[in-house]
């Protein structure tokens, strides 16, 4: 398919624009444009041609079955757009005065009472623009509530288990990164953890149930430890869809929760965004919320920037308001009953999970959460199948495959979360597939070492994208990428989460 | 619960099959002293009509630019979104697709992002361009974890005529990256170049917005040399609809080019979700932020599209990432590419030129002294109202015009001076009645 770029034609437009009687304005010589940008040329109906046909060539929840672990790909409830797109949410300017925009200050005021009444925690920020955004706000609360003290803490304790994430924001918010091993039954492993948590530790920042969709059977404890050093308690909200309503971050001893809108309040994913990352935190930590915040006095709403200890701001205006637009109507779709969402989030894993346990190595015997991880080590190591082929081999059955190669700590692994939203034969037919593809692989291996068959491309050659690392068209100058050799050369890396 | 998919009967076959007795029972590795017993204290069920009532009731509280007659600017802009920008972005695959980690399923939005990295290139002279960052300030605070490493240095450099939120986002995140934040004053509404050379000296780069805050153009190839001179990577922020008229930083040497990207293309929507740009040259691709598209070949040799350069990204790098962003603002940025491919060159052109021109004929029409007398503006401009603005704003608004942004909400000393941003959704005849109300 050609790009937008090749199907360019000089002096062809999509746009008609409104001429007005007003002044010429010269801008200085030296300021101005001297070559125009080489933007699409394009009619409109052939605008709207190339991006049909982009979407056809992308695969949604809408298209199908997409069990991306740690992803939480549920359906997106198509009445959450007619709502976001009311023109007083939509055409509303964020410098509007607050009288102008006490609609959208009260929708906000409700989704924070939501969150903090499912984090069980009593203040909230609805600032940070993802959940990674959210993570690193959390741990500036940490750096600015020591300070504050006067303490000196620099550790943070991540399990290794966390999404990748969890480390890098460690190192953006300026601290030292302790790594905490996973035991035997795939709970933080806490002899390991007594041993690394002193009075230089500033806290601990777990997602629970972890990544292997496991509820750590001790939080409580490990709870403990951190409090009794006087070190703070980070909840990393991605996998929040399992326990809402049923175990609440706040009550398992967390100080600071992560909210990933867009997987468990429903945005659309976007191909990769937009996202929404607010955080609840126990009153303690309250004064160092980002500014604005927002005060109800009576049935006014307003916003307040005389917050002296705020961290101050980590993103324009208040957030992502569009998003929360969307997730509060979701809530409020379900309202009280938000813990069934959880509720079957965990039976259809489970249902997925007793289907195929036979026929993988399961790492960790035990019930899962609202995903389980799943390896393909002994596929690899008897008939040389990888979890990679496992993944493209699904894409011929019409789904999208699971995460892959993460956790990190499981070999091989495959991670699988179907969602609340799913019908049972879907989970049959996925389990149909992942058990038909175990069995091809002592009998039939090369259909899955060449899958996928029957998608626009084959595999890819990633080391060739790497290495000549062509990241826009170049018009007259650009490589023909297939005139040189190409192999199925890709990573086995972490795909999703 | 319309979402949810299983009968009773599926329930309770599902149950057997994984022989337990009641979903209950699938919770029993938690802890009992940390299980909510309670119900959920949140507002009762809605159904879906009652719903859209109620969030029409709370829509209509708001008071929006098309129920104002708006003059409202400062970083978030009221141009025209095109009927196709909202018909490409409810196509259900883009809208429900993640991430495209596996190539063969997202061969569409692959391309697609492919396609606004290059709009974003030629936008701004760069080389290279990520799928996008959160929002113009988050970029700034990105553009100074690049600059840090790159040069090793440990100060970064903000003009005070830089948007005042991406400063407040900068300076959040400068302890953790363990940077030091110097402003520089405007002279008069624009950056000296000798002053900020001179505090350019050990910094590792410098941020300044064209046109800024005020809308005046800075002297911005000047700019870009004084803090090539110091050895800090110079960063514009950059306003895309302005580039079809103004030079682009890439043609005066900038090492970045940043940008709020809700001008293009996005609506306004209170402050979010928009997207953020940051582009730079070749030499820097190895330490940008999140996501990168990059052209391949399949196993067949035909052209196809995967996400590349990930060693620099938190899932393979871990603590030692360029950065931890991973969720970003794709569908955002594809309204950018649609509204753009849309526009085309000469539509950009003339959508610059349509605004500074009204903004010429608001300034003339308005006849109130200017802030900046001898500054050329792009799309906006500050007057001085010989009051309070607050209180200017707050009358004009009784008589349904917003006529802009009260600068001393930012800069200490402009108790009676109005921003006034004026696009092409904004007629002479907008104009006039604009300066009607403010004439009182």
């Amino acid at each position: 398919m050609k790009l937008i770029y090749e199907k360019s034609s000089p002096g062809r437009r999509a746009s008609t624009l409104p001429s007005y009687e007003v002044p010429d304005v010269e801008v200085p010589p030296e300021l101005a444009r001297e070559d125009p940008p080489r933007l699409p040329e394009i009619s409109e109906p052939e605008l709207v041609r190339h991006f049909t046909e982009l979407s056809t060539r992308t695969f949604g929840i809408d298209t199908g079955f997409y069990p991306l672990g740690s992803c939480t790909m549920k359906h997106n409830p198509r009445v959450n757009e007619r709502v976001v797109n009311l023109p007083g949410f939509r055409d509303l300017h964020p410098l509007q005065e607050a009288e102008g925009a006490q609609g959208a200050l009260d929708l906000m005021w409700r989704l924070q009472n939501e969150l903090a009444e499912v984090a069980g925690l009593p203040a909230v920020s609805l600032q940070p623009a993802a959940g990674s955004q959210g993570e690193l706000t959390g741990l500036m609360l940490m750096r600015a509530y020591f300070a504050d003290r006067g303490e000196q803490r620099h550790k943070v304790v991540v399990a290794d288990t966390a999404h990748g994430t969890n480390p890098a924001s460690v190192t953006m918010a300026g601290f030292e990164l302790q790594k905490v091993e996973t035991d035997e039954r795939g709970n933080i492993d806490v002899a390991d953890l007594r041993e690394m948590v002193d009075d230089r530790t500033a806290g601990l920042m777990l997602t629970n149930p972890s990544t292997l969709g496991l509820f750590d059977e001790h939080i409580d404890e490990i709870a403990e430890i951190f409090h009794e050093a006087g070190a703070l308690l980070y909840y990393d909200g991605a996998n929040l869809n399992a326990v809402c309503g049923i175990s609440r971050p706040g009550d398992m001893g967390f100080d600071i929760v992560h909210f990933n809108l867009h997987k468990t309040f429903s945005q659309p994913h976007g191909g990769g965004g937009p996202g929404g990352g607010p955080i609840a935190v126990r009153e303690h930590l309250e004064p160092f919320l980002p500014v604005p915040a927002i005060v109800r006095a009576g049935d006014d709403f307003r916003l307040d920037y005389d917050r002296p200890k705020s961290i101050g701001k980590v993103r324009g205006f208040y957030g992502p308001f569009g998003v929360f637009v969307r997730s509060y109507a979701y809530i409020r779709s379900y309202g009280p009953g938000l813990r069934e969402m959880s509720e079957v989030a965990v039976l259809n894993a489970n249902f997925l999970l007793a289907r195929l346990k036979d026929a993988y190595d399961l790492p960790f015997d035990r019930l899962c959460m609202h995903e389980f991880v799943l390896s393909a080590r002994t596929l690899k190591k008897e008939h040389g199948i990888t979890a990679l082929d496992v993944a493209k081999r699904l894409m011929d059955y019409g789904f999208h495959p699971p995460t892959i190669y993460f956790p990190l700590i499981v070999p091989e692994a495959l991670m699988i979360e179907p969602t609340e939203t799913e019908t049972k034969e879907t989970l049959d037919a996925f389990a149909d597939a992942m058990l038909e593809i175990a069995r091809d692989a002592a009998e039939n291996p090369d259909v899955i070492k060449e899958a996928p068959h029957e998608r626009p491309v084959r595999r890819v050659d990633e080391v060739k994208a790497a290495k000549r690392a062509v990241v826009k068209y170049g018009f007259e100058n650009h490589p023909d990428l297939s005139a040189e050799p190409s192999e199925a050369r890709e990573l086995e890396a972490q795909k999703g989460a | 619960m319309s979402q949810l998919s299983l009968t009773d009967r599926d329930r309770e076959e599902m149950l057997a099959a994984i022989g337990v007795s009641s979903i209950e029972e699938l919770f029993r590795d938690i802890p009992e002293g940390v299980r909510f017993r309670g119900d959920l204290e949140i507002e009762p069920a809605l159904s879906e009509q009652e719903l859209v009532k109620h969030l029409e009731e709370l829509a209509q509280k708001n008071v929006h630019t098309g129920a104002e007659l708006s003059f409202l600017g400062a970083g978030i802009y009221d141009h025209y979104v095109p009927a196709v920008v909202d018909a490409v972005l409810q196509r259900g695959e883009f809208l429900t697709a993640y991430t495209p980690y596996q190539p063969e399923m997202s061969q569409g939005i692959l391309q697609a992002i492919f396609e606004y990295q290059t709009a974003i290139c030629e936008l701004t002279g760069m080389e290279v361009s990520n799928a996008s960052g959160y929002d113009g300030t988050t970029v700034a605070a990105d553009a100074c974890y690049v600059a840090k490493h790159v040069t090793g240095r440990s100060k970064v450099v903000l003009t005070e005529a830089l948007n005042p939120q991406a400063r407040q986002v900068v300076k959040t995140y400068a302890p953790g990256f363990g940077l030091e934040v110097v402003e520089v004053p405007h002279r008069n509404g624009a950056t000296d170049p000798d002053e900020l050379g001179e505090a350019a000296r050990d910094a590792a780069c410098v941020i300044f917005q064209q046109p800024n805050f005020f809308g005046v153009l800075e002297p911005a190839p000047d700019l870009v040399a004084a803090a090539n001179e110091a050895g800090a990577l110079p960063v514009a922020h950059v306003d895309p609809l302005s580039l079809g008229v103004l030079e682009a930083p890439g043609a005066y040497g900038t090492a970045l080019a940043i940008g709020e990207g809700q001008p293009a293309g996005n609506h306004q929507a209170y402050g979010g979700p928009h997207y953020g740009f940051i582009a730079a040259r070749a030499e820097y691709v190895r330490r940008m932020p999140g996501r990168i598209v990059g052209e391949t070949t399949d196993v067949d040799g035909k052209r196809a599209y995967v996400l590349t350069l990930q060693t620099r990204e938190q899932h393979i790098r871990r603590e030692k990432a360029t950065s931890n962003i991973t969720t970003n603002q794709t569908l955002l940025a594809l309204a950018g590419l649609v509204y753009l491919s849309w526009l085309g060159p000469q539509g950009l052109r003339e959508v610059g030129e349509t605004c500074m021109g009204l903004a010429a004929y608001a300034k003339e029409r308005l006849g109130l002294p200017l802030l900046f007398p001898e500054q050329t503006t792009f799309k906006e401009f500050a007057v001085r109202v010989g009051r309070p603005a607050e209180d200017v704003i707050r009358e004009a608004r009784a008589e349904g015009v917003h006529p802009g942004y009260a600068l001393k909400r930012d800069y200490a000393g402009m108790e009676d001076a109005l921003l006034v941003s004026v696009t092409e959704k904004r007629t002479p005849a907008d104009i006039d009645r604009l300066a009607e109300v403010l004439a009182g």
